[in-house]
């Protein structure tokens, strides 16, 4: 859903579990092409996908942060020390110099969500 | 000039070279540090021992520096303007700074080489200190000052009997007068240390392993000790200037003159190493001005040094100790209650106006209230301030320094309160510094913060401008049972990891159901989430209960077996139960069926809930009890489990005045007498350790009940946000709380009473719900996509024949 229009046709999508197994304000991971892949339904309805990896513990472990808001902004805070991270842009709200990938996800018709990693 | 080499990476040299960066520094800078890690909080070094870790205590390293670590520089050549360091490297300069402190002072005393002499000033330094305590029950500090008081602290939380030895005739002698020594002496024995004065270290004895095995003082009294700690006064380090013909004082220091430049203009010298009017000093504070007067020194600036405050207040111990100012004047004018340990002194010039210092022992208000006023005249007569301790809206002149360490002055707050809009001391201190480095400003920018105007903000985070507190009303009177509800009607946005548990844990107190159930799912931190600790590969460990500490060998075999199949790590925690490390989320749900299969059930390590309620064996096998401790403890914790609180809350239960529970660290911790039990309330562990307070004397076991009951359901309505108990009760005042749980004062007993009862009615074990929940277990895995794979990055070693996470690496270190 925020990925590049151009970019939509190219992405490799793979679909990673239903629409349903996802709680809303709550992540869960997708292994994608070998990369750990933190997937997240907010409470409107809408998914976000950014890197598993906690750039400050070094741990897989983002998908299991609290989801919130910061300022109106999607955002997670990390289980190991609390950084926050935006789920837009994957860029940590407390040090912006540090930043997560983030990845394109979608519903597709079957209700599968699916990754675009490509 | 383009290259800049510091020499020491510790307080003084960090915030030089931030100090440097932040002026724009253009030119390359080269940090040599002897020790094997970069500079860390030496202020806070002693909370490393209580479990501060080191990541905690460094500063992080500025971008664009090069730091050398284990690099120990040996020589300077001023003639080629080069260092050299030990391992051989030559590093150029064209600005050299000395940064190198001081060294601890070891008298001459005929065995300080022996094994398990110590000195107290570095990581590694507590690290050895750490190992030789493990297996050595008595300990010594030589030295009775503020430090030496530090590390007797620290030798008695690793479990030592401590004694301390000072050669004056009172404890603190820098800082007290003998009417004080002796007050914090009485503070000090009631924590169980023993104290020698006017008395010294004749010799280190040696046992026959040619370990210390004692300590022999001047009248041959001998102290059983293995582990010796030397805290006598430190030495700055001038060894390289002295090597290199900088002119050093006659007791040693490198001399500078007030821009800090020794007598090489292109030496300087900052910190504990620098001596300047004939003063070298032992305080953060000025080491940090010095640190900016030079950076600004060296970015062509004006800056100067002059004469910097010595005020020191004592951290730890939990007893208040602190002078400032000057030691002596004209007038002093003292207070004194023996009863409740409290001196304090006034100094005054002669016309009893001007405020030229103080002494203050078990109650350092004076300290925090009139400290700045240091030169300036009273607000108030002497006598009346220190009864009261000064009228409470005291106007402070905007040039008066309120934090010490940082050089701030209370105009700098103000400016930086109305230019920034702040509301809490935490923007004073991101804004400022000030109330950063040893923390006893705090109080003052507090006051500071209400006396400017501002509404100081009790708002718990941006989603809800309410405290806990008021929260809790608001869930409990509107009988509100969901986060979505309650954010809408009362906050804004879609919350954090702040309120969110917050939210939960109000929820469960109030009986919402099951803590994984449907909305509340999402509020819970990771703990709760998975009902289990999270460690810092990303695994979790598993903490069943165990009641009292008491178990049975079979299930102590259900654990072992347990922890050997899954390959977990086992440890006995400080509360008397097994904590088991290494699990992966989708084991979880395997584990604790086995667990609870064997009858046991979740011991809530991962909640801000009970945790533990230790108990010695008490009356029935030890010879001294006067009580079950153990049946107590028992009962206590089947009725306090999984009960939702502010903060963790332990407890534990004594068999007699003996102690062996250590009760009174605990947040309610009981004590039994000939005639019932001793409640104590407020006790802390931890990071800021607090002696419990007595709160009822010789209850019945029923009443007991009552009165802990109240003071718990209390406690959960009004804290604060992670407030443990001891904050609590110091914030409300211990007769309020008192008054309002034994007397009733508010009318609320009886409520607070039904509450209780319908958490011990309404209690079910959240492993056992989860695990006989189909769709709870879903959450369990580790891949949505892949629920049989394991996380590929979690990997083991082994170590002492148990595992251990190897960590993914972190980008690598800046060089
Ligand atoms: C346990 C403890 C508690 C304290 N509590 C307080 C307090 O509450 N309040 C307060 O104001 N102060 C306190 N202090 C004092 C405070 O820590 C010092 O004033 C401060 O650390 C001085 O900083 P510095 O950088 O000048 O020296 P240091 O911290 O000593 O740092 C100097 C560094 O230089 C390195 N070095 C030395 N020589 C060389 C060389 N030749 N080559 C390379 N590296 C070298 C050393 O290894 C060291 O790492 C405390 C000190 C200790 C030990
Ligand atoms: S506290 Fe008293 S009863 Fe309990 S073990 Fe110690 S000596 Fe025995
Ligand atoms: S006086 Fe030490 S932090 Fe302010």
């Amino acid at each position: 859903m925020t990925a590049l229009r151009e970019d939509l046709e190219t992405t490799c999508w793979t679909p990673v579990c239903s629409y349903t197994d996802l709680l809303p304000e709550r992540g869960a991971c997708a292994l994608v092409d070998g990369r750990q892949v933190a997937l997240f339904r907010t409470f409107d309805g809408v998914l976000y996908a950014i890197g598993n990896h906690d750039p400050f513990s070094g741990a897989q472990v983002l998908s299991r942060g609290i989801v919130g808001t910061r300022t109106g902004e999607p955002c997670v805070a990390s289980p190991m020390h609390k950084q926050v991270f935006s789920l837009v842009t994957g860029v940590c709200l407390d040090d912006p110099a540090v930043s997560v990938p983030t990845y394109p996800v979608r519903v597709a018709a079957d209700g599968a969500v699916e990754v675009g990693a490509g | 000039m383009s290259r800049l080499v510091v020499v020491g990476h510790g307080p003084t040299s960090n915030r030089l070279v931030e100090a440097l960066l932040a002026g724009g520094f253009a030119g390359r800078v080269t940090v040599l540090g002897e020790e094997p890690r970069p500079a860390y909080d030496r202020v806070a070094l002693t909370s490393y021992l209580a479990g501060r870790s080191v990541e905690d205590l460094t500063y992080p390293v500025p971008e664009g520096v090069v730091l050398r670590l284990s690099s120990r520089v040996t020589a300077i050549d001023r003639d080629r303007r080069t260092v050299t360091v030990a391992d051989g490297h030559v590093e150029p300069y064209d600005v050299l700074v000395l940064a190198t402190g001081s060294s601890p002072f070891v008298p001459p005393v005929p065995g300080r080489d022996l094994p398990g002499c110590f000195v107290y000033r570095t990581i590694d330094d507590l690290d050895a200190i750490r190992e030789a305590a493990a297996g050595a029950t008595g300990g010594v500090v030589i030295g009775g000052g503020l430090l030496g008081l530090e590390a007797a602290d620290a030798l008695r939380g690793l479990g030592l009997a401590t004694h301390v030895v000072e050669m004056g005739g009172w404890l603190m002698p820098r800082q007290l007068d003998e009417g004080g020594g002796a007050v914090l002496r009485g503070h000090i024995e009631a924590l169980g240390l023993t104290v020698h004065t006017e008395a010294g270290a004749k010799e280190v004895a040696a046992g026959p392993d040619g370990r210390v095995s004692g300590l022999v003082k001047p009248d041959g009294e001998i102290i059983d000790a293995q582990v010796v700690v030397f805290s006598a006064g430190v030495r700055p380090r001038d060894e390289l200037a002295r090597q290199a013909g900088l002119e050093v004082g006659p007791r040693g220091g490198v001399a500078v003159d007030d821009g800090m430049r020794t007598s090489d203009p292109a030496i300087y010298a900052v910190g504990e190493c620098a001596l300047h009017d004939g003063m070298v000093y032992g305080l953060v504070g000025p080491c940090f001005t010095m640190a900016e007067v030079a950076a600004d020194r060296i970015l062509g600036g004006e800056a100067v040094f002059t004469r910097a405050d010595l005020s020191t207040k004592l951290k730890l111990l939990g007893v208040e100790v602190a002078q400032f100012g000057a030691m002596d004047g004209a007038l002093d004018v003292t207070f004194m209650d023996p009863v409740g340990g409290v001196y304090q002194k006034l100094f005054v010039s002669d016309d009893a106006r001007t405020l030229l210092g103080g002494i203050c022992v078990g109650d350092a208000t004076p300290y925090n209230t009139l400290k700045p006023f240091v030169g300036r005249d009273l607000p108030g007569a002497p006598s009346e301030l220190l009864f009261t301790g000064g009228p409470a809206n005291m106007e402070l002149p905007d040039d008066a320094q309120v934090c010490s360490c940082n050089n701030v002055t209370k105009g700098q707050v103000c400016a930086a309160i109305t230019g920034n809009g702040l509301t809490d001391v935490a923007g004073i201190k991101a804004c400022t510094r000030a109330g950063t480095t040893c923390g006893s400003c705090v109080p003052m920018l507090k006051r500071i913060l209400v006396s400017s105007g501002v509404e100081v903000s009790k708002a718990l985070c941006e989603h809800f401008t309410y405290s806990r507190a008021e929260l809790f009303d608001i869930v409990r009177v509107r009988g509100i049972t969901t986060f979505s509800q309650l954010i809408t009607e009362h906050g804004t946005g879609r919350g954090c990891d702040v309120c969110k548990p917050v939210v939960a844990s109000i929820l469960a107190s109030l009986g919402n159901g099951h803590i994984l159930d449907g909305e509340q799912a999402a509020l819970q931190d990771t703990n709760d989430h998975f009902l289990a600790n999270i460690q810092r590969n990303g695994t979790y460990s598993v903490v069943p209960r165990i009641p009292g500490g008491e178990i049975t060998p079979d299930k102590l075999i259900v654990i072992g077996e347990v922890a050997r199949d899954f390959g977990l790590y086992t440890k006995i925690t400080g509360g008397q139960r097994i904590d088991l490390f290494g699990a992966r989320v989708e084991q979880l749900p395997r584990i604790w069926k086995r667990l609870v299969d064997a009858g046991f059930e979740s011991g809530h390590a991962y909640g801000k809930a009970l945790r533990t309620i230790k108990s010695c064996v008490g009356s029935t096998w030890c010879r001294y009890g006067v009580q079950d401790s153990v049946g107590l403890a028992i009962a206590l914790e089947l009725r306090y489990r999984g009960l939702r609180s502010p903060h963790k809350l332990k407890s534990a239960v004594s068999g007699c005045a003996r102690e062996c529970a250590e009760a009174r660290s605990k947040d309610f911790g009981i004590i039994a007498t000939e005639k019932g039990w001793n409640l104590y309330v407020g006790g802390n562990g931890g990071f800021t350790p607090r002696h419990a307070d007595l709160f009822a004397s010789d209850l019945g076991t029923e009443e007991l009940i009552r009165v802990i009951d109240r003071f718990l359901m209390f406690y959960i309505r009004t804290a604060d946000r992670l407030q443990r108990t001891s904050a609590w009760v110091e914030d409300q005042g211990l007769d309020y709380v008192r008054q309002v749980v034994l007397d009733d004062s508010l009318g609320i007993c009886a409520d607070l009473e039904a509450q209780m009862e319908r958490h011990v009615a309404g209690y079910a074990d959240e492993w056992r719900t989860t695990i006989e929940d189909p769709d709870k277990l879903r959450r369990f895995v580790s891949f949505v996509n892949a629920p049989g794979t394991p996380d590929p990055s979690i990997r083991f070693e082994t170590e002492r024949d148990q595992v251990k996470p190897v960590l993914i690496p972190l980008e690598a270190v800046r060089s």
